[in-house]
């Protein structure tokens, strides 16, 4: 079973602002991006799950043209609150990374 | 109006910097004005709450000492926005004061224009009975109340406050928060660039060389702007830009990758078209700006949470480890009656937060993984209150009730917490939070900002 990393060149998070956090998923090349997309397994109710929201709180963005999805979701805790982890909201992606993607 | 504009971004923070040659060379090829971002809410709360800057200051005069000076040479503008930070008054009023020591120490003459962006609670509470202030989805709840309890707010400039500066003639203009887009669009739409040229071609240049192929090091942007188009080249001959580069560079810290919401209007990079000039160039055209209905700025706020303190424990017992989740929930139990009881603190007048680094610290209850899987972990115990001596009651008790604090599988006292430090408490002091995500509707867009020359 493959992971989302080995078909990508980046897998990142990152702050929208203090209130939303924003995914980008690179492929490497369009087969790459053919091969995790057809999977089905990287989709809106993925994030939803791995992130606890609500599936109409995900936008889900792919851009073929760039070989290139792109998520975001309201922040769970604004950026700097009292209970944040992650002013940045460089790490969120983690959980992403070592995703089977393959066909089952 | 002008057949091209030619901009250049210093760097992506001034406080960053930028190699000196790069800039040198850009300038001298023919720049018409030098652009700075100074700014970003990425740091938290904690800037614009605080009135600190973020600095370095030695840094950040360095950077500007190398643009102003560059600058006067070739008879151009530069351009600051979002000056010390967060661009409140006190961080516009630290950046000023670092360019008149420049001007002193160096013997310059310029116009030097500062626009102070920060608003006062009487100008906002009369906006927000007015209705002008509307929430952005997802916000804070702002109210006359939070508005009143907050430490500080800014509103978000677009392009009109610049274009006013230039007007008057300076030759440089330090912003208060600024949109890191309009730093770069405010000259070439006041030449005559179209929006959609210069907005999109500021989306590019606001993080400086952020959008090459790999950046080795913080250095400067260049575009040339038509009035079908850009071009984007980096100055340095080591870095190469590529239309994949550029293209996704639209997409960094942007909720909606083709969406750019600004000041006016929207920038929509649908269409857009990244073609390679040659192996370092790429011409970007085909984007569209539609214009707003009203002229909207966004409002940033920070208020003040509390005063926090933390301790820095290690954990290596495997048995304490493998029950890390009860454990605690456990000694958040036991400590919060203690803190009730001898204290007289409610549970809902302080925060307790335990970090668990090695589990849970970056992702909280978001983590996926419900066990410690190696064979240590860092805790924070993190507590904030409404002000440092309660904290200073508080921290305490909650340590050292966690350092004995029992699991079955022994009897005896036992010691849970590997201090590295004594006393094992470090006072972090006043902590922010954001308090308002909002747009205000102006009927001028230089309305909020206001001005001043000096003659330098």
């Amino acid at each position: 079973m493959r992971e989302l990393w080995e078909f990508t060149k980046l897998i990142r998070s990152k702050n929208a602002g203090p209130f939303e956090l924003t995914f980008d998923i690179m492929f490497k090349d369009a087969d790459c991006f053919h091969h995790v997309m057809k999977g089905g397994k990287l989709t809106r109710e993925l994030i939803a799950h791995l992130y606890k929201t609500q599936v109409d709180q995900v936008r889900f963005f792919v851009m073929e043209r760039l070989l290139a999805v792109k998520i975001s979701i309201p922040r769970p805790v604004f950026s700097g609150d009292l209970l944040d982890t992650d002013v940045y909201g460089g790490q969120f992606h983690g959980p992403l990374v070592r995703l089977p993607v393959d066909l089952a | 109006m002008s057949e091209k504009i030619k901009a250049l971004a210093a760097t992506g923070n001034l406080s960053t910097g930028f190699q000196e040659e790069s800039l040198v060379r850009a300038v001298q090829q023919g720049a018409d004005f030098v652009g700075c971002d100074a700014g970003t809410t990425d740091s938290g709360p904690y800037y614009l709450g605080s009135g600190n800057p973020r600095g370095p200051r030695e840094g950040t005069k360095r950077n500007l000492r190398i643009m102003i000076r560059e600058a006067l040479r070739a008879g151009i503008p530069v351009i600051v926005g979002s000056a010390g930070h967060a661009g409140g008054r006190p961080h516009l009023e630290w950046t000023i004061e670092i360019i008149n020591e420049l001007a002193r120490e160096n013997g310059w003459h310029f116009r030097l224009a500062a626009i102070d962006s920060e608003i006062t609670k009487e100008d906002l509470l009369g906006a927000f009975r007015r209705g002008e202030v509307t929430p952005l989805y997802p916000a804070p709840d702002l109210n006359e109340g939070t508005i009143q309890q907050a430490e500080r707010f800014v509103a978000m400039m677009g392009i009109e406050p610049i274009q006013e500066a230039l007007r008057a003639g300076a030759q440089v203009v330090v912003a208060g928060r600024c949109s890191d887009v309009a730093i770069y669009a405010a000259l070439p739409v006041l030449d005559g660039i179209p929006r959609h040229v210069a907005y999109h071609a500021g989306k590019i240049l606001e993080c400086g060389a952020a959008s090459v192929v790999q950046r080795l090091y913080p250095d400067c942007m260049a575009a040339e702007l038509h009035q079908g188009g850009f071009t984007v080249e980096p100055p340095n001959p080591a870095l190469r830009c590529t239309p994949q580069s550029v293209a996704a560079h639209t997409l960094y810290e942007n909720a909606d990758p083709y969406h750019i919401v600004e000041s006016g209007g929207t920038l929509d990079t649908t269409a857009a078209q990244y073609e390679a000039v040659n192996d370092r160039a790429v011409r970007v055209s085909g984007s569209r700006f539609v214009a707003s209905e009203n002229y909207t700025v966004r409002i940033e706020g920070a208020a003040l949470a509390g005063y926090r303190s933390i301790v820095v424990a290690g954990i290596r017992d495997p048995l304490l480890l493998r029950q890390i989740d009860k454990f605690l929930s456990s000694l958040r139990a036991v400590v919060s009656r203690k803190i009730e009881e001898s204290l007289k603190i409610s549970s809902d007048a302080y925060t307790l937060n335990f970090r668990v680094y090695g589990w849970d610290g970056s992702l909280g209850p978001l983590e996926p993984i419900s066990q410690v899987e190696g064979h240590e972990v860092g805790l924070i115990i993190d507590v904030v209150a409404p002000s440092q001596s309660m904290v200073a009651d508080i921290l305490p008790l909650v340590w050292h009730t966690g350092l004995h604090h029992p699991i079955p599988e022994y009897e005896g006292l036992i010691s849970n917490f590997a201090f590295p430090f004594s006393p094992p408490g470090i006072d972090v002091g006043p902590v922010y939070r954001f308090c308002a995500n909002h747009l205000w509707q102006l009927k001028d867009p230089c309305g909020p900002f206001r001005m001043r020359i000096e003659n330098l």
